[in-house]
């Protein structure tokens, strides 16, 4: 079994096919995408290939050291950042097709008029722990 | 088993180990590992006595872990003294219990991650599972919370509103994974309740329950949030209303006015009303002034600001809400429902986009963007 992350981007993906913002949705079309989101979530669950999934809030501050006793340093957040997280969710599955299999389910949430919003989601591998047996 | 009977047992067995001389955070080790033992033990041989049966269990797992640590003398003393078990002043336990739990110098999280376990009797799984951390993450935060509380005096007397702060987070928490957090904390509240006679902890229980009562018809099937104005009130628990109202006004009658005696008599007041046009928006707005003079609280200036728009109009709530913060949590979402209110479609759709953006939790920034979808549904502004 190998992890892998599958992430979904507020900006910085290519554009869906289905774009249409939201908030342009009907409600219908925005309770259907979501009930969709939470059924992949348990179908994953009953396969025993979830792991977890969050989602983040789009605002963020970045924040570095400013030395020994001072306090650190923050910036943002920046309206104009490129590549933007919205959230992920972790799976734990038997290869690489698998994931990209599910990510291909994942992106075929239903979005304005039904339709599948084909959204880009980043598929990336979880560096795993060295093998116990490398001879 | 009767899981509840065994955990409502909890506090007053960890007391008396205390008060036999054992200090707080071994005594609480010996209670949970006693629970553990009963858990697996009780089914096929139930004991006669629980109490008595968890005493003494947990006494003699304190004195194998006090021999195991070293201490040596210390240990010798307490050996020596034969327990006896049987009835103890169970309540006063148990109120002390309450007080070291929600002790000032611990934080937010770990007064309640200690009150659940000690005080409620919960796992540390259990308490990790509800709270969606690892179990080594909250076995650490309770020992530490229980070293914070090592020099603490068992006998001092505490503070109630620590306590009830405590159990507002649990109640507030909600329901995720096996524990019900919400129903956790109205046991816990109804514990205190008859511990102490205060008119707080029974305004505290009064909110809890008034709030519980609207539970089924506050989460759709599909997991959305039903705004108050919408929710089926057929399916409000009229028990636990009727018990919520009865313990409020016996507080009320007392003359000693709160926080959570005026939280609670305006959740009382949308319980009396059979339909949300029946609501008395007049008597919720004095509830609100009484409230902001009791908290000086921004967020009770904001639902003021709500209930002044029902009251008085939508134009009077913006009023209202232009007095305050705009960077307030929740400020847009209010002002996108004032603007609808009061025909301003076009801002109200733009507004409620927006605090979608802005919103704490998924179950918000859903109904919030399904607002804003309703109203930009209807077409172009008008």
């Amino acid at each position: 079994m190998a992890k892998y992350l599958l992430l979904k981007h507020y900006r910085g993906a290519p554009a869906p096919v289905n774009n249409v913002p939201m908030d342009q949705w009907t409600p219908e079309e925005v309770s259907a995408h979501m009930q969709y989101m939470h059924d992949f979530a348990a179908r994953l669950e009953e396969t025993g290939e979830f792991v977890e999934g969050q989602a983040l809030a789009p605002e963020g501050t970045f924040v570095r050291y400013d030395g020994e006793g001072r306090p650190p340093i923050t910036d943002g957040p920046f309206a104009e950042t490129k590549d933007l997280i919205a959230g992920w969710m972790v799976i734990d599955v038997d290869s690489y097709e698998r994931a990209v299999e599910l990510a291909g389910e994942l992106s075929a949430a239903p979005g304005a008029g039904g339709k599948p919003i084909h959204e880009w989601l980043e598929v990336r591998p979880f560096l795993a722990a060295p093998p116990t047996i490398t001879e | 088993m009767n899981e509840a009977l065994l955990r409502s047992l909890t506090p007053s067995v960890l007391g008396i180990l205390v008060r036999r001389g054992a200090d707080f955070a071994a005594a609480e080790d010996a209670v949970q590992d006693a629970l553990v033992q009963a858990i697996n033990a009780w089914p096929a041989d139930p004991p006669r006595d629980p109490k008595g049966w968890l005493v003494t269990v947990a006494w003699h797992r304190f004195l194998d872990a006090a021999r195991a640590d070293a201490a040596r003398r210390r240990r010798e003393d307490l050996a020596g003294e034969e327990p006896a078990p049987g009835p103890a002043p169970a309540v006063d336990d148990t109120l002390q219990l309450y007080f070291l739990c929600a002790h000032p110098s611990l934080t937010p999280a770990s007064a309640v991650a200690l009150t659940l376990r000690a005080v409620g009797g919960l796992t540390t799984r259990q308490i990790a599972q509800a709270y969606l951390v690892p179990e080594a993450t909250m076995a650490q935060r309770i020992s530490r919370a229980k070293r914070t509380v090592a020099g603490v005096r068992f006998d001092q007397p505490g503070d109630v509103a620590t306590v009830l702060r405590v159990l507002y987070l649990v109640f507030n928490e909600g329901y995720s994974g096996d524990v019900d957090l919400a129903a956790e904390a109205i046991r816990l509240t109804r514990q205190l309740a008859a511990a102490i006679d205060h008119p707080e902890v029974a305004g505290l229980l009064a909110l809890m329950l008034l709030h519980h009562a609207r539970r089924a018809a506050r989460i759709a099937p599909d997991g959305t949030l039903v705004p108050l104005a919408e929710q089926d009130r057929g399916r409000w628990d009229t028990a636990l209303i009727a018990e919520g109202i009865g313990i409020l006004q016996a507080a009320l009658a007392r003359d000693r006015l709160g926080e959570f005696q005026a939280q609670a008599a305006i959740a009382a007041l949308h319980a009396d009303a059979r339909t949300a046009e029946e609501t008395d928006w007049v008597q919720i707005v004095e509830w609100y002034d009484e409230l902001a003079r009791l908290t000086d609280s921004p967020i009770v200036r904001l639902n003021r600001a709500v209930a002044v728009g029902e009251a008085d109009g939508p134009r009077a709530g913006l009023a209202a809400l232009a007095a305050l913060d705009s960077s307030l949590p929740r400020y847009t979402a209010v002002a996108a429902y004032l603007h609808e209110r009061a025909g301003d479609l076009a801002t109200a759709a733009r507004l409620y986009a927006e605090a979608a953006h802005q919103a704490p939790n998924l179950a918000e920034r859903g109904h919030l963007t399904r607002q804003a979808a309703r109203l930009n549904a209807l077409g172009p502004p008008r």
